[in-house]
């Protein structure tokens, strides 16, 4: 008889099996990588040792390119052309982007004001998508680097107030830099991970996230590893650009002055975040910029920039008052505040977030790092790194979706602050006989009328079978998924045909525009896009068996001897063809075919799995 | 136990009005640390299906099981009185009165205080439909009464939804 081997709980049972598993933070202002290593997560260094990348992509003609340290060195002299601060871009339309004049970019709109805004550089015309990649690859190479392996996949950290089209910009950037994501995370609870189970408590924590271009607050109650998130709130266009923005705005009047040129805009700016980072420890700075060629001089004291900031602060205890008041929680239920967010080192900020809850912030924990930590956890864990781990994330939608109605009026389909993932169902019926398409406007906010919520996307369902005005019962599903992502399907409920949907994103990238740019050979340019598509394909392969074997050793009682010899014939196959596959389409075909094939036994193991959390404890009342 | 079953099998509760919300808040995160995505994120495409479906319907049905009044109307609905709240505005007798004065009592109001007082008379009779429901559920199996009472509920909740808007107003 053979005798089992059985590893130690929480131990992988085979070291090599450990993959490479990152946490990403990509900020407005700086974007960080970070692992865990020998059970301690922590941030990722550069060859030079530094942890903070730059978000500053530089364009250069000819086709090259210039990122982080590199291209913040032109943004006094190449302002035009190198890219900072793009997350504010991220599924946005041209008329989304306050003070666009401003900026020192030539931004263009795709269509009429339909589509994600782009930036005409001297290397093309650049989707904010692209530009993101670029950032995302640069550390996808530094991890890689560190652990001189393939990376496995990667948690990306997004605002907890994007909404779909910014998440699915997001994602988009990860595919196109070549990296698996694992999920995408709100900063916020992100930081609550690293927070939390660095301090091990327990209770409800506000988080309160002003990085360089958003804020975020998000109400969490910690209980056993458990984050649940009871409320969120924010702006997604509120940060501490905007902090530099009014201070510079503030200097240029008192001189009755103003900034025409890309360089001079640029200038205004840099000297103004030169400024507010230096009034963090002392009171008075001189703001100094060269100005039309001209050297500008001025002194500011910590009270000027105080006044002239005020109101943005007092935004932000704004949205944290209405996110209290959707959480049905009191100021002082609150046990502790955590901020986040190199912003947070604003003296005048930490004293209002002090005075609005009645207790001290913890700023114990690096406020650029712990994103990027708190990622880094999660993404040990998703990576199957750490079996022994109970983290569970369960988080929410920030803002409610809905759909277009009679006289452009919106129907609440997902209410925000839902836990997600959730579904919700649907029933539509045709207007006219014979009838065989429907249209359905997918929009996000809390107003009631169309043109005061964010279009997402268009959804056309296609293939109803005709019949007669008003006799068809279409069931559309609406899901979000644990990305936050909307999907859409919808089912003719008498005759049972599945209607076929094109999403017509309104501020997204289509699978066109997508191929196109990997088409391009995006980020990879070395790389050989068919080579790297087989490594991929060989990666899922892998994957799926090392799963599928996991789930044979858990459960193979579960199945018949049929079932089971069915099941070894598709590994068996599929691990010949792994060795001998050239081509990527036969291989995921082959690792689809065994995934398909083991979907009634996963069924299974759900229900028993579920059966035995019932079963462990059963609920005793009276 | 399948992705069928309905909500109180699935919470393992028994099928009735009164519930202990932190029982039904212990079992929602016990159900989730089994079947969330993030649980079997490495264990293929298969397993993750399975798990978003079991992880959307565990949240639906905590979603409506914690709220008292949507497990009312829950509870009428499996026992045949489905609300039908679009077509039927069926509601206990006394309360057509009472909304009437609400409206006008909210349309009158001009101080906090008066706001305030009204928001705790709404209070108060939500406090007291949620009882008369129990009631009517769990000992006298009176579903088409339930359902009168939670018709008048969801008048409740969207009357209170007008008084925080208006309260809002009043710069509160």
């Amino acid at each position: 008889m053979a005798l089992l081997q059985i590893s130690e709980p929480g131990q992988s049972p085979n070291p090599h099996q450990r993959r490479v598993a990152v946490g990403i933070d990509l900020g407005t202002t700086h974007s960080l990588v970070a692992a865990v290593r020998n059970g301690v997560a922590e941030c990722l260094p550069d060859g030079e040792g530094r942890v903070l990348l730059p978000s500053v992509v530089r364009y250069l003609a000819g086709g090259g390119r210039q990122i982080g340290h590199d291209a913040t060195q032109a943004l006094h002299t190449d302002a035009r052309n190198t890219i900072a601060s793009v997350k504010r871009f991220m599924g946005r339309g041209l008329a989304d982007i306050a003070q666009a004049g401003k900026l020192p970019y030539d931004l263009v709109g795709n269509g009429t004001d339909r589509g994600m805004v782009s930036i005409e550089t001297v290397g093309g015309v650049k989707s904010p998508v692209e530009v993101s990649a670029e950032i995302l690859a640069t550390l996808r190479y530094r991890a890689e680097d560190t652990f001189n392996d393939d990376l496995y996949g990667a948690v990306i950290t997004v605002p907890a107030y994007f909404d779909d089209a910014q998440r699915q910009a997001t994602k988009d950037a990860a595919k196109l830099a070549g990296i698996h994501l694992l999920r995408l995370i709100n900063e916020p609870t992100a930081a609550a991970i690293a927070y939390g189970l660095d301090n091990a408590s327990e209770g409800i924590y506000a988080v309160y996230d002003l990085g360089g271009g958003t804020f975020d607050i998000s109400i969490l109650r910690l209980t056993q590893g458990v984050f649940e998130v009871l409320a969120t709130g924010g702006d997604s266009a509120l940060g501490g650009d905007d902090y530099d923005a009014a201070l510079a705005d503030w200097v240029l009047t008192q001189l009755g002055l103003e900034a025409h040129t890309p360089a001079d805009k640029a200038a205004a700016r840099l000297a103004a975040r030169a400024c507010k980072e230096a009034l963090t420890a002392t009171e008075m700075v001189a703001f100094s910029a060269m100005l039309a060629g001209v050297e500008v001089r001025f002194d500011v004291k910590r009270s000027d920039f105080d006044a002239a900031t005020a109101e943005l602060t007092a935004r932000s205890l704004a949205v944290v008052r209405r996110t209290l008041r959707d959480a049905q929680l009191a100021r002082d239920e609150v046990q502790g505040v955590v901020m986040v967010g190199g912003s947070t080192r604003m003296p005048q900020v930490q004293r209002a977030v002090a005075e609005f809850f009645g207790r001290e912030p913890l700023t114990n924990l690096n406020p650029d790092e712990v994103v990027a930590l708190g990622a880094a956890i999660q993404a040990h864990q998703l990576a199957g790194n750490n079996m022994a781990g109970d983290l569970l994330l369960l988080d929410v939608i920030p803002l409610s979706l809905g759909i277009e109605t009679m006289g452009g009026l919106v129907e609440r389909i997902v209410a925000r602050n839902e836990t997600i993932p959730t579904a919700k169902a649907q029933d539509f019926t045709t207007y006219k006989d014979g009838q065989t398409a429907l249209a359905i406007h997918v929009v996000q906010g809390e107003r009631d009328l169309v043109q005061d919520c964010r279009s997402l996307a268009r959804f056309e369902l296609r293939g109803i079978p005709p019949m007669v005005a008003g006799a068809a019962r279409i069931r559309v599903t609406f899901t979000v998924d644990a990305d936050g992502l909307l999907s859409v399907d919808a089912r003719e409920q008498i005759s049972g045909v599945e209607a076929r949907i094109d999403v017509k994103p309104t501020y997204g990238l289509s699978d066109d525009q997508i191929a196109r740019m990997l088409q391009e050979g995006f980020a990879t340019a070395a790389q050989d896009m068919q080579a790297r598509a087989l490594v991929e394909a060989r990666v899922d392969a892998d994957r799926m068996l090392i799963a599928t074997q996991s789930a044979l050793d858990a459960d193979a009682d579960l199945l018949t001897e049929d079932d089971r010899a069915a099941i070894d014939a598709r590994m068996e196959a599929l691990r010949i063809l792994m060795a001998t596959a050239s081509d990527a389409a036969e291989l995921e075909a082959a690792t689809q075919a065994l995934a398909k094939d083991t979907e009634p036994f996963a069924a299974q193991r759900m229900n028993r799995g579920i059966r035995q959390a019932l079963a462990g404890k059963n609920v005793q009342t009276l | 136990m399948n992705l069928q079953s309905d909500d109180f099998e699935l919470f393992g509760v028994p099928r009735r009005f009164a519930q202990e919300r932190s029982a039904l808040d212990a079992r929602w995160k016990e159900l989730q640390r089994e079947a969330h995505p993030d649980r079997h994120a490495a264990s293929g495409g298969a397993a993750q299906r399975q798990a978003m479906q079991w992880s959307v319907r565990i949240n639906e049905a905590y979603q409506r099981i914690k709220d008292p009044m949507r497990r009312a109307a829950y509870l009428c609905e499996l026992h045949g009185a489905p609300i039908r709240a679009e077509d039927n505005t069926a509601m206990p007798g006394d309360f057509l009165m009472q909304q009437m004065e609400w409206r006008e009592a909210l349309e009158e109001a001009d101080s906090l205080a008066q706001v305030e007082a009204l928001e705790d008379q709404v209070r108060q009779a939500r406090r007291v439909a949620l009882e008369r429901c129990a009631d009517l559920i769990d000992q006298q199996q009176d579903f088409a009464g339930a359902a009168r009472q939670v018709r008048a509920l969801m008048f409740i909740a969207r009357f209170a939804l007008d008084i925080e808007r208006r309260l809002e107003q009043l710069g509160q």
